[in-house]
């Protein structure tokens, strides 16, 4: 006992309890170091020291270590004690009084937001050009051309058009841009006087489509096209939302089905009925699992970014050409940065410049 | 005039402060955020009015229409039974409303998502049609793919490695390759908004 009370004694001199804050955080972390380096204590335990309130948080089962304290307040102020029990001796170490730090900036998401800088600036850079009255060239995306083709079939075979502004919310950027889609469709169709029905799955989703529909149909001065019972809310079960859609394209013989936005397991029902009615058929989503389906069933397929660039490229808006010119130039920054960290890698020099 | 400029100032300061948030731990930032997504939840609840509203207006139109009107009924009296059994049973466990989501509606969309698997088989016979070298190539891949996760595929020499490859080569640098656009893309297109560049979500 004596000899391991001289080990206990000579082992404590160092710094037994560090306690540090965890950088990039709310300020609900603390990170306690501790270091016992003789085998001389039967147990040890950590305590959480808040006011007058003392709290059993850990038992060391290591001589050496660290871990992270957690669920405290960047407000509070706290205090820790490592208690050593050896056979009937204690020793007890406290630390200095200590505050979490919630910090305004986390520095490890900093490569992200120099990338996100450097596109947004690139965006900038590239409306201005546009602000000068340069044209720019777009390449032609079949899709996007064969849309008013689709819009003119229906109004030749005198049957409505379906637009299925995907089964996500709008907290999704496809359906954001299907919802963008939807605006020039509708005053295609309404130039036309065809009939566009919209089922949505998303009550929020459904109150906006239907002020798009119904501005799309004011801004080409035919108020009197639009009908309340034309965008409706359909159900928000997913395949109760696809077998209602299937139904509708069945019972009102569509002869064009738009399926734009985010899709999910039902997205080969929707297009399979679409095409076994014989619809003409367009589809446009950023879903990679459910573009291999769509590309069978449907006609013309959007794949990725293509239904982001709809809106631009319907538009012929040079302002909005003009974003697509901006993704294309970080595009080629990306593929440049990949490849050349692939030959680096190849020569065995590994950079990941923090963002991979 | 007002009726789009008041808007488009909303986006384009709570667009900017929320892209800020997301690089900010602090408990503000979070307060912030939490506010957001509850103010989403009230705006939602208000929309869920609204889209019960059209259901049952899309519905009652549709009654008098006699090739809808057996399905339109089917929809309004089901939303009204399950409704009064809420009102009157609650939704509590073992409640005639949890009875008819178990036994009624979980089997109804089972059924549907059955249905897949016939919509597969005449999908891929469409899709495998060689009727070019690209839908050759389709052919062969998606042969050797379902060809490798057989039992018997297991023990071929190279299959394996072959599927292995196949996955982890051209369909992940595709993939990705997709991924990438996608990922510009959603920015720009929520930086377009943000500025009001685009406006077609107000209607054009």
């Amino acid at each position: 006992m004596v000899l391991k009370l001289i080990l206990l004694l000579f082992a404590l001199k160092g710094e037994v309890l560090n306690i540090k804050d965890v950088p990039n955080d709310d300020g609900s972390k603390l990170r306690i170091e501790y270091a016992i380096p003789f085998a001389v204590f039967d147990s040890a335990f950590i305590y959480r020291i808040e006011g007058k309130k003392s709290v059993k948080i850990d038992r060391l089962i290591h001589n050496e270590g660290a871990f992270i304290d957690d669920g405290l307040s960047y407000k509070g102020h706290y205090k820790y004690k490592l208690v050593i029990y050896s056979d009937t001796l204690q020793k007890v170490f406290e630390s200095g009084l200590v505050s979490p730090k919630a910090s305004w900036f986390d520095t490890s998401q900093f490569p992200l937001f120099l990338v996100v800088l450097l596109y947004t600036g690139l965006l900038l850079f590239y409306i201005q050009h546009a602000r000068s009255g340069k044209s720019m060239y777009l390449r032609p995306i079949a899709g996007l051309q064969a849309l008013d083709e689709a819009v003119g079939r229906a109004t030749e075979m005198g049957r409505p058009i379906l637009y299925v502004p995907g089964l996500s919310s709008l907290s999704d950027v496809a359906t954001i841009a299907a919802l963008n889609i939807l605006s020039h469709i509708t005053k295609k169709a309404g130039e036309y006087e065809t009939k566009i029905l919209v089922p949505v799955r998303d009550p929020i989703v459904y109150t906006i489509a239907r002020e798009i529909v119904k501005e799309s149909y004011y801004s080409i001065g035919r108020p009197d096209l639009y009908s309340e019972d034309d965008v409706f809310f359909a159900t928000d079960s997913q395949f109760g939302y696809a077998a209602h859609v299937s139904g509708t394209m069945i019972r009102e013989k569509t002869a064009t089905n738009f399926f734009m936005g985010m899709f999910y397991a039902e997205s080969l029902i929707l297009s399979e009925t679409g095409a076994s009615t014989g619809a003409i058929q367009i589809a446009g989503t950023d879903a990679v699992t459910q573009l291999p389906f769509f590309i069978v069933t449907c006609d013309y397929t959007l794949m990725g970014e293509e239904l982001y660039a709809a809106s631009a490229y319907l538009s012929k808006d040079p302002m909005l050409t003009a974003t697509l010119k901006g993704q294309d130039a970080m595009k080629l920054i990306i593929l440049l940065v990949v490849g050349i960290l692939s030959v680096l890698n190849l020569f065995g020099i590994h950079i990941t410049l923090g963002l991979f | 005039m007002l009726q789009k400029k008041i808007p488009l100032a909303i986006v384009l300061v709570f667009g900017i402060i929320s892209a800020i948030q997301y690089f900010v731990p602090h408990p503000l930032s979070q307060e912030y955020y939490d506010t957001m997504l509850k103010w989403m939840i009230g705006v939602g609840s208000m929309a869920v009015f609204l889209a019960l509203v059209s259901f049952l207006r899309h519905h009652y139109v549709r009654l008098k229409v006699k090739e809808h009107a057996p399905y339109s009924a089917v929809a309004i009296l089901s939303f009204l039974f399950m409704t009064l059994v809420g009102f009157i049973g609650g939704m509590g466990p073992g409640s005639i409303f949890q009875k008819m989501f178990y036994y009624v509606q979980a089997p109804l969309q089972a059924t549907m998502f059955s249905l897949l698997s016939y919509y597969m088989a005449s999908a891929s016979y469409r899709a495998f049609r060689a009727k070019s070298f690209e839908a050759t190539l389709l052919l062969i891949t998606a042969f050797l793919v379902m060809f490798s996760v057989t039992t018997f595929g297991n023990y071929v020499p190279g299959i394996p490695k072959t599927l292995e490859w196949i996955m982890a080569v051209p369909n992940m640098a595709s993939k990705r390759g997709i991924a990438i656009g996608v990922s510009l893309g959603s920015i720009a297109t929520s930086l377009k908004i943000i500025f009001g560049i685009e406006r077609n979500w107000l209607g054009g």
